[in-house]
């Protein structure tokens, strides 16, 4: 079985369908990289896994959770499903300690001394153990989004969605928060991730996914599809940003 | 007819600013109360709760004040229930102060980004843990300059209850009058009376509003 499996997905924002019918089946440990023009429909995918947007048909599973509007099975499912976003969206009154430690004592009802001493071992593990004392607005862009990863991992989930999480970043920061990516799906971390960094998807991604106008255009394994794409929209995407 | 030295025309009037300050403590902190509901019910999902909240806060914030209370004081009576005057006062004032402060707060809330909301959620937060641990904590900095600077319009929100008689500063200063015939002394000490329970509130806002720097720093 699947580690995540989405099964026709439709997606309506009033009358423009933004998902029409996405399948894709992610297996444990797989990399995969959604690529595709703005208003592809990849984001709003990646929120559906996480139900940060409600599907219209179709359905989501993760490790046999069916995706429900329901606060009890949202919650079911976001313990399962990390995610990491563009603008890091780190609470701005905490520490970075006190970021990760909060989701876990609050909804894991973790002991705090515990939640304290995963939340070093997190920071720790992006590189930022020094940093448990500082506030969000001390910290440059790319240890931010690496807090966020922290926080995201801290609740020790199976799978990562990771929504262009390098895109606000400035160009030298990139590169330290795809180190830290890449070190997970070396670790076997499941993940999602749309992103903008083709390299990045070619290098450390098992399967690429090339979103065009709601529909998954094309579908495998990098070399493919960086190297012989099958269909025009593919060829002139890679065109453009090459 | 008797002499009035100033110190008793000052001497009247303090005693009664007492009142005044009561009255505005009373109100603010039940109108934070009562606000404080309304706000959970106007951000609130279900569809009966926001139509309430803000049903209410439009009423309250479209008719004068004047008009709450005399409604209060004279409206119950119509029931052939005798409403003294410092309790219409209380209430009208209360119920006044909670549509603005119920307006102010949400503003708060709703000026918290989207993405503080998502994040929580993404954690497996439910929609009271993010309120209590994510939203209200910012909300609550943005929070404090305004409600302080809106406790100044509450005090002088007090001198309306003057006209159904509840005897405030405001009515000391017409009953001191009558007494006195030197309205130009008399008022002058009145609005001197008010002006410090005010400024101060007014300061503190602005210092506040500095010290948390609202825009620029977050913690």
């Amino acid at each position: 079985m699947s580690l995540i499996e989405i099964t026709e997905v439709k997606k309506r924002f009033g009358d423009n369908e933004v998902l029409k019918g996405i399948n894709i089946d992610v297996e444990p440990g797989e990399v995969i990289a959604i690529i595709g023009k703005s208003g592809s429909g990849k984001s709003t995918l990646l929120r559906c896994i996480n139900g940060l947007e409600t599907i219209d048909e179709g359905s989501i599973s993760v490790a046999g959770a069916q995706l429900l509007p329901d606060e009890l099975h949202l919650k079911a499912l976001r313990l399962k499903v990390g995610m990491i976003f563009q603008g890091f969206n780190l609470f701005p009154h905490l520490t970075a300690g006190r970021n990760v430690m909060l989701s876990q004592m609050v909804v894991k009802k973790t002991p705090k001394a515990e939640a304290e001493v995963m939340a070093k071992k997190m920071l720790e593990r992006v590189g930022l153990g020094h940093k448990f004392d500082a506030y969000p607005d001390q910290l440059s862009g790319g240890q931010q989004q690496r807090v966020a990863i922290a926080r995201a991992l801290a609740m020790q989930p199976i799978a990562l969605l990771c929504d262009e999480i390098t895109s606000a970043l400035d160009p030298e920061l990139v590169n330290e928060v795809l180190a830290v990516v890449k070190e997970l799906a070396s670790e076997g971390m499941t993940l999602m991730m749309v992103t903008h960094e083709m390299r990045f998807a070619r290098d450390v991604c098992s399967r690429v996914v090339f979103m065009h106008q709601g529909r998954v255009h094309e579908i495998g394994p990098p070399e493919e599809v960086f190297a012989a794409p099958k269909t025009p929209e593919l060829k002139q995407f890679l065109g453009v940003t090459h | 007819m008797s002499d009035f030295t100033t110190w008793d025309i000052l001497r009247n009037l303090l005693l009664s600013a007492r009142w005044t300050v009561l009255l505005s403590i009373v109100s603010f902190v039940g109108g934070g109360l009562v606000g404080g509901a309304l706000l959970f019910a106007r951000i609130g999902k279900g569809r009966l709760g926001p139509a309430f909240a803000r049903t209410y806060i439009e009423l309250f914030q479209g008719t004068p004040l004047l008009m709450q209370l005399f409604l209060a004081f004279f409206g119950l009576g119509l029931f052939g229930i005798d409403v003294p005057a410092w309790l219409a006062a209380g209430v009208a004032l209360i119920l006044w102060t909670a549509a603005f402060l119920a307006e102010i707060w949400r503003g708060c809330v709703e000026s918290i980004a989207k993405g503080q909301w998502e994040a929580s959620s993404s954690l497996g937060m439910g929609y009271l843990q993010q309120m209590r641990w994510v939203i209200l904590p910012q909300a609550l900095r943005i929070a404090v300059p305004p409600t302080v600077g809106f406790s100044v319009q509450v005090v002088k929100g007090t001198a309306l209850t003057s006209i159904i008689g509840f005897v405030e500063l405001s009515k000391a200063g017409t009953m001191v009058t009558n007494a006195t015939f030197e309205p130009f002394t008399v008022y002058g000490f009145v609005a001197l009376i008010y002006f410090c329970l005010c400024w101060p509130l007014s300061k503190s806002s602005q210092i506040l509003e500095r010290k948390l720097n609202v825009a620029h720093r977050n913690h």
